[in-house]
């Protein structure tokens, strides 16, 4: 009798290739976009090495292209040089890219699991800190930095120290109107933003198993977030109908060992995890950030917290600091904070879900005048599935601007840059200082709650609209 | 990679929590293809006002701190995106090494890959080097072999990954390393099952 193993151990041992610390992993599939590679493919040419497997690369541009008017072209002649290095990194080493004018191309965590390259028990990398959203199929995915791209490309290996194991166990179902944005804002706001440090984040239980695969990726998306290596949810019916047909799924009698093989992937019953932690999610109300890091979230009935709540040193000045920088008071309720900007979309929440989360609060409804409101699909799959739904008319006479595929103002890398002193209602992932623009302030909210807000101008709880 | 030993030099604090990795390089400077040229945008936006001048107000733009070497800093620096450009950025400034009482798990494995040395102490002892290092002179000496900190009435032992250690203290390339365990890496290779996926598009031909 083999000893009991939770998911992330079984898959990291069928990746091994020396059982060290740290030890030596196999990648299975690789994700390169236009930021994180040009150093990397350069530094193998200094060296005379060339990519190992490109059969086991994609490449996608996403964080620096324009969302409107792409025929136009680039005008930011770095970003332009960028992708112009990316699709010739591609082609040199005959990587196959989705690039600008392909169906195909958006988000490197979208394109992934939408394409079925993404699948349970594989390890996935890629130079970008959200690649946790691929554990959400059960695959051991994490980012890596551009020195770990090169060796990616060079050995298709990675080395890691072994990660420790944390069980996130979540119980009860999601009430009315909560979304998966509003669990996972939930869990960081409980564990901290380094609590999953060093730690694999196993979400267990029967509201996970619950979730559709994109409640799944929101999710496990924002691992890093609460500070993980990577999150991971084990695979079952629902991964598996989601992959079923895709055009990378395995076909025939693949099909039939995958799915086999995958059925192996769940955390044996008498398995331990060296940290625990537990979540009601029958108590979770909507969730919406005051503050300058992911962990700083309180409910939409709340208020914005007072530094002296914090006992930590540490906190309060973070509190202090966050405060003047979003220029908010303690105790002002959160439904009282008026918002300039909506940018609905990022790999956290721009899949067809979200989407049509955040149009069913848009039905007959108009985006408040002072209000610029802005939906960028999560990929040109995702924009393409809208418009064959009528989404896009629904978001466009509500007083949405209806934009392609990239990561836009999550990060706002590209024009779609929030200006100083504004607010943005954000379906993304940070609101760290500047993180979409030098000055501007970020509450992350989910799909429906930014909606919501969009109409109203202010924060509203979606959960007294939902069903209206 | 050039060696990394021993690190003497003066100490700059910045006494804050949760520094993320666009706070160290904000986006609008990651659109370079290059490898270097980020350390005069370290920390920018605390650096600079809104018109682009520095704010003479940072630290790290008191000309009494040039020339500093290590950073003293909080726990969980460098969360966030996984941008090698945060690392680059902290060397290209002029420092060797980062204190913290913790740091994220990709910023540290990034600031290895490229020779800086990422320090982990408890907080009582970084608290005290803040104190410490509010007289810009004061320097503090790390060193790698005997994973030592000393400065002005402080000595410390820190823990370190064996396997980057080694890897510092003989400034090896990680890749070149690596390549010396293709016999192992190919037979996993050989091992792996026919039914993975691959990026090969249906009708290409395979590389």
């Amino acid at each position: 009798m083999n000893a009991p193993l939770t998911l992330f151990e079984k898959v990291w041992a069928n990746h091994l290739v020396i059982d060290a610390d740290p030890s030596l992993l196999y990648a299975d599939l690789h994700l390169v976009h236009e930021v994180t590679s040009p150093q990397a493919f350069a530094g193998l040419k200094a060296s005379r090495r060339t990519v190992r497997r490109p059969d086991l690369t994609i490449g996608t541009v996403d964080h620096g292209i324009p969302t409107t008017n792409r025929a136009l072209g680039i005008r930011d002649p770095l970003s332009k040089r960028q992708i112009d290095a990316m699709v010739e990194n591609c082609r040199e080493h005959g990587i196959t890219l989705f690039g600008l004018d392909d169906p195909r191309q958006g988000i490197v965590h979208v394109v992934g699991p939408e394409q079925g390259l993404t699948q349970p028990g594989l390890l996935v990398v890629c130079g970008d800190s959200h690649t946790s959203t691929h554990g959400a199929f059960g695959a051991l995915a994490f980012g890596i930095g551009t020195t770990e791209v090169e060796h990616v490309l060079a050995t298709q290996t990675i080395w890691q120290a072994r990660p420790q194991t944390m069980a996130v166990e979540v119980e009860g179902s999601l009430p009315w109107g909560v979304a998966a944005k509003d669990l996972i804002l939930g869990i960081i706001a409980q564990i901290g933003v380094s609590g999953g440090a060093r730690h694999v984040i196993e979400y267990r239980g029967e509201t996970i198993h619950d979730l559709t695969m994109e409640q799944r990726m929101t999710i496990c998306n924002m691992s890093i977030e609460g500070g993980a290596r990577a999150g991971m949810i084990a695979p079952d019916e629902t991964t598996i109908r989601y992959i079923e047909g895709r055009p990378f799924a395995p076909k025939g009698k693949q099909w039939e060992e995958a799915v086999e093989a995958w059925e192996q992937l769940v955390t044996d019953e008498d398995a331990t995890f060296d940290k625990v932690a537990e979540i009601d999610a029958g108590r979770l109300v909507p969730h919406v950030s005051w503050g300058v890091n992911p962990a700083q979230t309180v409910p939409v009935t709340g208020q914005v917290p007072s530094p002296d709540s914090y006992d930590d040193p540490l906190q309060r000045d973070a509190a202090v600091r966050a405060l003047e920088y979003m220029a908010l008071r303690p105790g002002t309720p959160i439904l009282d904070i008026a918002i300039d900007h909506v940018f609905l979309g990022s790999c956290t929440n721009g899949r067809i879900e979200d989407l049509r989360a955040a149009a069913k609060v848009l039905e007959g409804r108009k985006v408040d005048s002072r209000v610029n409101a802005v939906v960028v699909p999560g990929s040109m799959q995702v924009k393409a599935q809208a418009e064959a739904e009528g989404l896009h008319d629904v978001f466009e006479s509500a007083g949405f601007s209806w934009r392609d595929a990239g990561c836009s103002s999550c990060l706002a890398m590209n024009p779609d840059v929030i200006p100083a002193g504004e607010r943005c209602a954000s379906t993304s992932n940070r609101n760290y200082e500047g993180r979409q623009g030098r000055g501007a302030r970020t509450h992350l909210v989910s799909p429906a709650m930014a909606a919501a807000a969009a109409v109203a101008g202010h924060f509203v709880d979606v959960r007294e609209w939902e069903g209206s | 990679m050039r060696p990394v030993t021993t690190i003497t030099g003066r100490m700059v604090p910045l006494d804050r929590s949760d520094v993320d990795t666009d706070q160290i390089i904000p986006q609008q400077f990651l659109k370079r293809i290059e490898r270097d040229g980020y350390g005069e945008f370290l920390f920018y936006n605390w650096a600079h006002t809104d018109d682009g001048t520095p704010s003479s107000d940072f630290i790290i733009n008191d000309p009494v701190r040039q020339g500093a070497k290590v950073l003293v800093t909080g726990p969980n620096f460098g969360c966030g995106s996984s941008r090698e450009h945060a690392p680059w950025a902290i060397q290209q400034w002029g420092f060797d090494a980062v204190i913290t009482p913790s740091a994220a798990d990709i910023f540290r494995n990034n600031s290895s890959n490229v020779g800086l040395l990422v320090v982990e102490l408890p907080q009582e002892v970084v608290s005290q080097l803040v104190d410490l290092a509010a007289t810009p002179g004061a320097e503090v000496t790390i060193d790698l072999e005997s994973q030592t900190v000393t400065a002005d009435g402080i000595e410390e032992h820190f823990d370190f990954d064996p396997t980057a250690k080694d890897r510092l203290l003989r400034g090896l390339d990680p890749i070149g390393v690596t390549l010396t365990h293709e016999e192992l890496i190919s037979a996993h290779e050989q091992a792996r099952d026919d039914r993975l996926p691959t990026t090969v598009e249906a009708g290409a031909s395979t590389p």
